[in-house]
C-alpha cells in the first residue's frame, strides 16, 4: 500500500475496516489502552490538567498532529514555488481552519512588517494614493465568506487517476471569512479616470506576483482583506493584506498586496500567458479563464479516510461554484448510473463552500462513489470524460470533472477512473 | 416670515444632505498622496506595447554573459532546463501534441510577458537585482536562444516593436459559456444515466502518492 496514510488513519483503517473483514462485525473501538475504558477511570480524570495560559495561542490536541497540510515533492523544483494541500478528508463544515488553508507561493512566504506595509494605488486615477495598514483598518469594512480554489486544483488528474487522496486531488481549495475594505471604496478614494478599464494587482513577495483584473470585477465584489476567520491573515495567506476576488482562480487573489495600478488594457503578464492559460487539444489556449466552475468532492470516505465499517455510514463532501450559490449536490453509489440528491447542511453563501451529506446503509458491497454539484445558474459539474472531449488533456487548469472513489469490500478506498 | 422660510430651507438641506451623499463618492480623507518618486520605485510593470519599459539597452552578446552567470544553473545553458526548472527554449510545434513544451519561443505571446517577469522575479532568489541594461541584454539572449532575434540584436525601448513572438496569436478569450453550453442543464439525469460502469484506471497502479520521484506533471 503506497498511499500516505498517517498513523491515526492507518490504525483506524486496520482496527476498523480490516477488522471488519476479519470479524465480519462492526468497527472495533478505536482506543488502545483498557485502563482508560470503563469501568476504569483514566488519568485525565484523576489528576488536574494544565492551567490557563499554558498555551497563550491555542493549538489543536496533540492527538490531531497528523491533521496537516501535505506536499507532493516531485511536483515542483523547489519548495519556495510550490504547493501544500489542505487535508480536506479531516475537515467538516464549510470553514477551513487558518493553519490548514492550502499554500501556493511563487517566491516563498514574504514576512512583511505591518508597520512598513504600504498599498499604492496609481495609474489612471485623479490622485495616486498610498495607504498604511492603519489607514486600511480605519475604513468601512465588510465580512464575507468565500472559497478560494487554485486554478490547478485537480490538475494532475487530466490524464487519469493519479494521486490517491482528496487532499492531493482536491486540496487546493479553502474557505474562510474575510474582513476587508471593498476595493471599490479604495479606488474611489483615488478617483478613476474615464478611460480606466483594467487594474493590475501586484504582490510584495519575491515573485512580485502581478495579474490583470477587469475593472468591472474590481468594482463589483473584490475586497482588500486583512483578516481571515477573525484574526489577521496568516503569512502564508498574504499577511497583512491580500486581494479577495470571489469565485475567481486563486492566482488573482494577490497576496502581500502592495500595488494596484489602473490602466486601459490588460498587461498579459507571465502568470496570465505562460501560466494560468488553458492549452486545448488544437494547440491554442484560452486566456483570462478567471471563473472557477461548479465542482464537488466526497471527502469521507476517500482514500485517506476509509470506510469505518458496515452499516450506517455518512458520506460527506464539499461543493462550490465561482458563478454563485450551489443549488444542489447529487451523490451516486454506482459510478454515475443512478443519482440521489444529497442533503446540504449549514449555510449556503454566494461563492462559498457548502457541506453535503448522504446517509446510507453499507452492506459491504463495492461502491463507485461520485458527487455532482449544480449551481444557481444551472451549471452541472461534468464528468471527466465530457471535459476531456472538449478540452483534451493538456490544459492543466480548471479540471472540475466528477471524481470517482472506489470503495472495496474491506473498506479501503481508491481514486479510480471509470468508463 | 422670511425667517421661517430660511429655517425651513436650512432644515430641508439638513435632511437632504445624507440622501445626496449616497450618490456621491465619499472621500474619507484617509491615505496620503503618492509622490512621483515613491511611484517610480515600485512602478515596474511593462505592457505588450512597451509602456513601462525603462531606459537602457542590451545586446544578445552581453546577455549571454549575464545568462551564464545568473540563469544557466537552473534553466540550462541552452534554455533546455536543468532538472525541473522551467524550460526557456525549443518546444516549437509541440503545443498540439501529447507532450506540449511551453517555452518563451513556443508559447509566450508577448515580449513584455518575459521582460516584465524577469524584471520583477528573476534571478530566482535575487529579485530586482539586475540593472536595466542587464535586463535588456538577458532578455535579448533568451529571445536569441529561441531564434526570435539574431546574434547581433540589441534590445531597447526603440527596438521593442521589432520583436515578433511566434505564438502571439495562440490565445483567445475565455469562451466556456459558449463552447461548454452543454454543461448548463436544469434537469440532469437521475436514473439509468449510462451503461454499467467499469474501472479503467487506478491511482494505486500509478503509485506516485505523494513522494514518487518519477513523472513530472501538474502545478507550474
Amino acid at each position: 500500500m503506497t498511499e500516505p496514510m498517517d498513523t491515526t488513519t492507518r490504525r483506524r483503517f486496520l482496527t476498523g475496516a480490516a477488522g471488519l473483514v476479519a470479524a465480519g462485525a462492526g468497527a472495533q473501538a478505536l482506543a488502545d489502552n483498557p485502563k482508560n475504558l470503563p469501568p476504569n477511570v483514566p488519568d485525565w480524570t484523576r489528576s488536574l490538567g494544565a492551567g490557563v495560559g499554558t498555551k497563550p495561542y491555542g493549538v489543536p490536541s496533540k492527538y490531531e498532529k497528523d491533521v496537516i497540510r501535505r506536499t507532493v515533492p516531485w511536483l515542483t523544483a523547489t519548495p519556495e514555488s510550490s504547493v501544500a494541500f489542505t487535508p480536506l478528508h479531516e475537515l467538516d463544515g464549510i470553514i477551513t481552519p487558518n493553519g490548514l488553508c492550502f499554500e501556493r507561493h511563487h517566491g516563498g512566504i514574504a514576512e512583511v512588517d505591518p508597520h512598513d506595509y504600504r498599498l499604492m494605488i496609481h495609474g489612471l486615477v485623479d490622485k495616486p494614493l498610498i495607504f498604511t495598514l492603519e489607514d486600511i483598518k480605519r475604513l468601512p469594512r465588510v465580512n464575507k465568506i468565500y472559497f478560494l480554489e487554485c486554478a490547478a486544483n485537480s490538475g494532475m488528474e487530466w490524464r487519469g487517476a493519479q494521486l490517491n487522496g482528496c487532499q492531493y486531488t482536491h486540496g487546493m481549495v479553502h474557505c474562510v471569512q474575510y474582513t476587508g475594505v471593498p476595493l471599490k471604496l479604495l479606488l474611489e478614494q483615488a478617483g478613476l479616470k474615464p478611460n480606466a478599464k483594467w487594474i493590475l494587482a501586484e504582490g510584495a513577495d519575491a515573485a512580485a506576483m502581478d495579474r490583470s483584473i477587469p475593472l468591472e470585477k474590481a468594482l463589483d465584489d473584490c475586497l482588500v482583506a486583512y483578516r481571515m476567520n477573525g484574526e489577521m491573515l496568516r503569512p502564508e495567506q498574504g499577511y497583512p493584506v491580500r486581494l479577495v476576488v470571489p469565485g475567481w482562480q486563486g492566482n488573482v487573489w494577490v497576496k502581500w498586496l502592495r500595488r494596484i495600478k489602473v490602466g486601459d488594457q490588460p498587461w498579459y503578464t507571465r502568470e496570465e500567458t505562460s501560466k494560468y492559460t488553458d492549452l486545448l487539444a488544437d494547440g491554442r489556449a484560452r486566456k483570462f479563464t478567471y471563473v472557477m466552475d461548479a465542482k464537488s468532492v466526497i471527502t469521507s470516505p476517500s482514500p485517506q479516510a476509509p470506510m469505518l465499517g458496515k452499516g450506517f455510514t455518512v458520506i460527506s463532501g464539499i461543493a462550490w461554484s465561482g458563478r454563485g450559490k450551489v443549488s444542489r449536490v447529487d451523490v451516486s453509489l454506482d459510478g454515475g448510473r443512478n443519482w440521489r440528491a444529497a442533503r446540504i447542511d449549514g449555510p449556503v453563501f454566494d461563492k462559498a463552500l457548502v457541506r453535503f451529506y448522504a446517509e446510507i446503509e453499507w452492506n459491504g458491497e463495492p461502491l463507485l462513489l461520485q458527487s455532482r454539484a449544480m449551481d444557481e445558474t444551472g451549471y452541472v459539474q461534468p464528468t471527466k470524460d465530457t471535459l476531456r472531449k472538449i478540452r483534451g488533456v493538456n490544459s492543466i487548469y480548471h479540471n472540475n470533472g466528477i471524481q470517482t472513489w472506489s470503495v472495496k469490500a474491506n473498506g479501503e478506498v481508491e481514486n479510480v477512473e471509470v468508463g | 416670515m422670511s425667517k421661517w422660510v430660511s429655517l425651513a430651507a436650512a432644515l430641508l438641506l439638513l435632511f437632504a444632505a445624507p440622501a445626496l451623499a449616497q450618490n456621491k463618492v465619499r472621500n474619507y480623507g484617509i491615505g496620503h498622496v503618492a509622490t512621483p518618486a515613491e511611484i517610480a520605485g515600485w512602478d515596474i510593470d511593462v505592457r505588450p506595447d512597451g509602456e513601462g519599459a525603462p531606459p537602457g539597452h542590451g545586446s544578445v552578446k552581453e546577455g549571454e554573459k549575464v545568462y551564464m552567470d545568473k540563469c544557466a544553473a537552473c534553466h540550462g545553458e541552452f534554455g533546455e532546463s536543468a532538472g525541473r526548472w522551467p524550460q526557456l527554449a525549443q518546444g516549437k510545434g509541440t503545443l498540439a501534441t501529447g507532450n506540449p513544451v511551453k517555452t518563451v519561443g513556443s508559447y509566450f505571446p508577448y515580449l513584455s510577458s518575459v521582460f516584465d517577469y524577469i524584471r520583477r522575479a528573476m534571478p530566482f532568489g535575487d529579485a530586482e537585482s539586475l540593472t536595466n541594461d542587464e535586463l535588456y541584454a538577458v532578455t535579448a539572449y533568451v529571445l536569441n536562444l529561441n531564434d526570435i532575434v539574431d546574434d547581433k540584436f540589441v534590445l531597447s525601448k526603440e527596438t521593442w516593436a521589432k520583436v515578433k513572438m511566434p505564438n502571439a496569436n495562440g490565445f483567445y478569450d475565455d469562451d466556456r459559456e459558449k463552447t461548454e453550453k452543454v454543461f448548463w442543464n436544469k434537469n440532469p439525469c437521475m436514473k439509468d444515466c449510462r451503461p454499467p460502469v467499469k474501472i479503467t484506471g487506478h491511482a494505486q497502479a500509478i503509485d506516485v502518492t505523494p513522494e514518487d520521484k518519477g513523472k513530472k506533471a501538474g502545478v507550474e
